[in-house]
């Protein structure tokens, strides 16, 4: 056989059938919609559970329409309880770490655009990448259920640290049946994650089309390739943790109980176990996590700016090195969430030293995206305001993360609103506004049609400025002392600082309302908008050099030769200001 | 739009450095020796990153604002120098900015953490459970009576799993729900618990320490101002951590020396 | 566009991305006999690097969870490991030893398995012979492990004994279910090799022969930490 009649090879068939083409299917474009579908589902129902937090907050005894019939026993009388209150707590960061930042951004856009960016068919293994969305769906279910079985959802928190999590039901509600649920749920959820990794890495080593480097891969590709190799390296060490502590739960093992505790007056038969332990290997997976979150969003960011700014990228190699670097230091960080921990003072410091060295290669990035914006001819659509503004709150976000790297300071500020604020921000608020410019930006290719620019607009500001209205104010809360994860003030205890929380309940329920413009746009645009062009936003990257919405193999069997790297924007061309990157035009020395 | 977004950001951006430049919301009045130390750490950190924040911010909305509306014939502009002086700019700010504040910070850290305590130090012992502290002092024959744990009940208040009746140090333990101290003396507390983990929080003396089920952690501290402060669970520890709260009290000396008499003659 | 391809497509319904080249590097001695697209082949060989990272770091956690947990109080009980585990790690290394035999023959001549092959009757028929011996060996090696547990539940050492005894069934338990993947994929292997057509190498094989070896590698590692840090001495 010669090489060009395989050439003519289909990788998989054109599906047919409905189950095979939405429900079951091995495109990774239909994956990566499923994925950002989910996605969507656990930011909705994230979202409620912040809003029922907030108002207990504020108002501590707010009676809760229709909350009783959700939960009779953690809401009588439509009020939130104390333990309901950290059950909301614990579902509400599991639902948005999990299954909004580490799916969407990856798991969704990675999946639909990194085999398009890169010049392949799909990915290198279909079938594995189908399991792993179904894998991840299982993960969800398994936690929607422990709101519906057994004594209520775990209300250990995200960080589920023992032995408040490992000593089963004797510690209360919420600590039974819903905590083993959120266990195996986030087990299940790594394998989906290892098996999402598998995928990306061989399909960015090997599944390159013919000119398409490495050099020349988008920053978005590149985000995604470095997020699949931490993400391999992280969850592997989530789920056997998750397994130890199921096993301490349910087999009576000690891995993270110590000797000798005494819980609701139960001595329980536990020896030798290390809570340390569980910090150490879940901290090991979760500071991985958090850049897990973010660097998709460096990527995307990285990608639109330059089609918004008509201006090339500036340092498109030092950003590449730095989110590689970042990718490196983030596993040499993790006890910085442990200072206070109890392990030896002496790691403190040590830990300390990365964590501020991570500083810099943010610092590099931001300030190459300055630098692109200086002298750029900016088109100031949706998804380039929401990178203005991903820049603006990244900056807020990590500057308030340099506090927290400085254990004498953090002596101060741990387990405070300091910390609430610092990693909302760069989570909540700056992987979201990374979401959301890739929304605005994909949205044509992936469904053929445009958003609509007035309601993106008014989506923005009202979002811009609510989530500086929710997130700055808690900085003030922490740095005056407000202690984290307490359902209520009680006994006049920070009195001078509930109209403060009053305050940003009301920015948060006002910016919840205005997501609503964000979901009306997709669903109306998805059936009604104005039909949109292969490349309406004129950009280079691989993408947009195929129909809106690609062919099932993506390139209609072409297979494209790439002659230039993302980046040729402010040149002249035959197109106007840009050259595309499977386009044979030389491009003038600029 | 660019416009809209420069002035949208830089009211933000003025509007948050204002109120933490005013002190709206600051930390309460430090009462502890190590207090002055952190405090300066803490204005430092404040101002360089206030700075950052600032002069990042404005010039986001100065760019914004300059380059934020596509104009057409107008020509695109480079950085000057590339992206070269900006990553040298970036690892010598931050660079500098790292060895300063960790060069003092770790002092500060070691002072607290990693020195022991005076030798004269008042012992207090602090249980912490689900979902109160409690604190014992030594009473007059000065030694603590041996905790045994099998013996710790609720119930009956014997939150220490003292034995009063083989142990003769046990029998003029103090235990209060409140920590009382006196002022100017340094104080070591050693912290255990019983069930989950807890953490001793005081902002005052900022200070805060998790303390683990099966190991006795030691935090030492001196107190320079007499009040009432807040101490506050800080780790979650079960659906009672927002009420898990007592308070430190500090007293001139003789007053406190009253106070721990009238404890022991009970 | 572009009229020639570099990157051939990933090829027909495998799954392991190819079905070009000549048995993924692992071929040596006679060239291959069969057209070659090394490039094709390489997702697979990358794909079960990915795989087996993924893999060490899980066992990496397992094992510094049990430093940590020896190390954090004094309960941990040194018990005497059963004896089987050695004849256990013996089938296991015979088991790569068959499938070593078992992938050379089929390198030889990739078409044997089918009837289109060019080899003889005898030379298929022995890949088979080795491949399934490897698989006997795999389950005859779990169930080994297997009656090792019963050996130690006979002792009174179950799973929450003590932290020693709770490493020991983990451990052997995870490399244990790895392993029946490993069945699993031979079976799929085999699977592959009687239905496809014409002369290409089974990346299946290829991908199950590396994990195999590796879970054999594993088990080495396991047993020798488990002697260091379980048995008495």
């Amino acid at each position: 056989m010669d090489s060009s009649s395989q050439a003519v090879v289909r990788h998989h068939a054109p599906p047919q059938g409905f189950i095979r083409k939405y429900l079951f299917s091995v495109d990774h474009k239909v994956i990566g919609k499923q994925y950002y579908g989910l996605a969507l589902l656990a930011a909705c129902i994230g979202m409620v559970l912040s809003w029922l937090m907030r108002i207990h907050l504020g108002w501590a005894t707010a009676h809760i329409p229709l909350l009783e019939k959700l939960s009779p026993a953690g809401a009588p009388g439509n009020v939130v309880t104390p333990e309901y209150y950290l059950s909301l707590m614990t579902m509400h960061a599991t639902l948005m770490v999990f299954f909004v930042l580490t799916t969407a951004p990856f798991a969704g856009f990675g999946n639909y655009f990194l085999p398009i960016q890169v010049g392949a068919e799909d990915m290198a293994f279909p079938r594995i990448n189908m399991m792993s969305f179904w894998v991840t769906f299982a993960a969800f279910v398994v936690l929607i259920l422990s709101f519906f079985i057994g004594d209520g959802p775990a209300l250990a928190g995200w960080t589920s640290y023992a032995p408040l999590s490992s000593v089963g039901a004797v510690a209360g509600p919420g600590q039974g049946t819903g905590q083993t649920l959120w266990a195996l749920s986030i087990a299940i959820f790594c394998v989906g994650q290892l098996l999402g990794s598998l995928n990306f890495i061989t399909t960015t080593l090997d599944l390159r089309t013919r000119g398409m480097s490495l050099a020349r891969m988008p920053l978005s590709t590149w985000a995604w390739f470095v997020t699949s190799v931490i993400g391999l390296l992280a969850f592997a060490v989530l789920l056997p943790a998750c397994g130890l502590l199921v096993l301490d739960r349910v087999a009576g093992t000690s891995f993270f109980n110590p000797a000798g505790l005494v819980v609701n007056d139960q001595a329980l038969p536990h020896s030798g176990g290390s809570p340390l332990l569980w910090q150490h290997l879940f901290w090991f997976f979760g500071h991985p996590e958090v850049y897990i979150a973010i660097l998709p969003g460096f990527g995307i960011i990285s990608t639109i700016l330059p089609v918004f700014a008509r201006k090339r990228l500036l340092g498109s190699r030092a950003v590449i090195g730095c989110m590689v670097a970042i990718g490196f230091l983030s596993y040499m960080v993790w006890g910085h969430h442990m200072f206070v921990s109890g392990m030896n003072p002496f790691s403190a410091l040590l830990f300390s030293v990365p964590t501020l060295i991570i500083t810099i290669p943010a610092t590099i990035v931001v300030l190459l995206w300055l630098g692109t914006l200086y002298g750029a001819r900016m088109r100031l659509s949706t998804p380039a305001l929401f990178c203005v503004g991903f820049i603006s709150v990244f900056i807020t976000g990590g500057l308030s993360g340099f506090f927290l790297a400085q254990p004498s300071l953090d002596t101060y500020l741990h387990a405070t609103y300091f910390v609430v604020a610092h990693f909302h921000f760069v989570m909540a608020v700056a992987a979201m506004f990374g979401i959301f410019a890739g929304t605005y930006f994909w949205f044509p290719k992936m469904f053929g049609r445009m958003m609509n620019e007035t309601l993106g607009k008014w989506h923005f500001w009202l979002t811009f400025v609510g989530v500086y209205a929710i997130f700055m104010p808690m900085h003030y809360l922490g740095l005056a002392g407000n202690v984290r994860r307490y359902a209520a003030f009680t006994d006049n205890y920070l009195a001078p600082l509930i109209p403060v929380h009053k305050f940003i309940t009301i920015a948060a329920l006002f910016t919840g309302a205005a997501q609503l413009l964000f979901l009306c746009n997709v669903i109306w645009s998805r059936f009604r908008g104005p039909k949109a062009t292969d490349n309406p936003w004129e950009a280079t990257t691989l993408e947009w050099s195929t129909s809106s919405p690609p062919p099932f193999d993506n390139f209609g069997g072409r297979h494209l030769v790439v002659h230039h790297g993302p980046e040729e924007y402010g040149v002249e061309s035959s197109s106007g200001d840009y050259v595309m990157q499977v386009s044979p035009e030389k491009v003038a020395a600029s | 739009m660019g416009k809209l977004f420069a002035v949208v950001l830089t009211i933000i951006t003025l509007v948050s450095a204002g109120l933490i430049a005013a002190h709206v919301w600051w930390l309460p009045v430090d009462i502890s020796t190590i207090g002055p130390r952190i405090d300066r750490q803490m204005d430092e950190t404040m101002v360089a990153t206030g700075v950052l924040f600032l002069s990042s911010q404005l010039i986001l909305a100065c760019f914004v604002w300059k380059f934020g509306d596509k104009r057409d014939g107008g020509k695109i502009k480079y950085f000057p120098g590339g992206s070269g002086p900006l990553i040298g700019f970036a690892i010598a700010l931050v660079g500098i900015e790292i060895l300063v504040l960790s060069f003092g910070g770790s002092k500060v850290w070691a002072a607290v953490y990693m020195t022991p305590p005076e030798p004269d130090a008042l012992h207090v012992d602090v249980a912490a459970e689900q979902f109160a502290f409690y604190f014992r002092y030594a009473g007059p024959d000065g030694r603590f009576g041996v905790i045994h744990p099998e013996r710790v009940r609720d119930g009956n208040g014997n939150y220490f799993g003292l034995d009063p009746a083989n142990d003769v140090a046990a029998r003029d333990d103090v235990i209060v729900g409140t920590l009382t101290v006196p002022v100017d003396r340094p104080i070591l507390l050693t912290m255990h618990s019983k069930d989950m983990i807890h953490s001793f929080y005081v902002p005052e003396l900022r200070m805060q320490q998790d303390i683990l089920p099966g190991l006795t952690i030691p935090l030492h501290f001196t107190a320079t101002q007499a009040g009432k402060y807040e101490i506050v669970c800080t780790q979650l520890c079960g659906l009672g951590h927002y009420s898990m709260r007592s308070f430190l009290e500090v007293l001139p000396p003789d007053q406190f020396d009253q106070w721990l008499k009238s404890q022991s003659g009970d | 566009m572009a009229s020639t391809t570099s990157a051939p497509p990933p090829g027909t319904e495998s799954d392991w991305g190819a079905t070009g080249g000549g048995g993924g590097g692992l071929q040596h001695g006679r060239p291959a006999p069969v057209s070659t697209f090394p490039a094709a082949v390489r997702p697979s060989q990358t794909g079960i690097g990915v795989a087996l990272a993924a893999i060490s770091m899980m066992f990496a956690a397992l094992t510094s969870a049990m430093v940590v947990r020896q190390g954090a109080a004094r309960d941990w009980g040194h018990f005497e490991l059963p004896g089987i585990l050695y004849f256990n790690t013996l089938i296991l290394l015979l088991s790569s030893f068959s499938l070593e035999l078992a992938r050379r023959r089929f390198a030889q001549d990739p078409g044997l398995g089918r009837e289109e092959s060019h080899g003889n009757a005898g030379q298929s028929a022995q890949v088979l012979y080795w491949l399934y011996a490897t698989m006997g060996l795999g389950l005859l090696f779990v169930f080994g492990q297997l009656v090792a547990w019963r050996e130690l539940a006979a002792q009174g050492l179950f799973l929450a004994t003590t932290p020693s005894t709770s490493f020991f069934y983990v451990l052997t338990a995870v490399h244990g279910l790895h392993l029946l993947g490993g069945i699993t994929g031979l079976a799929y292997a085999l699977h592959r090799m009687s239905r496809s057509t014409g002369s290409r190498p089974n990346t299946a094989l290829g991908v199950a022969v590396v994990y195999w070896h590796f879970m054999d590698g594993l088990w080495v590692y396991l047993l020798l930490l488990m002697i260091t840090r379980m048995n008495v001495t």
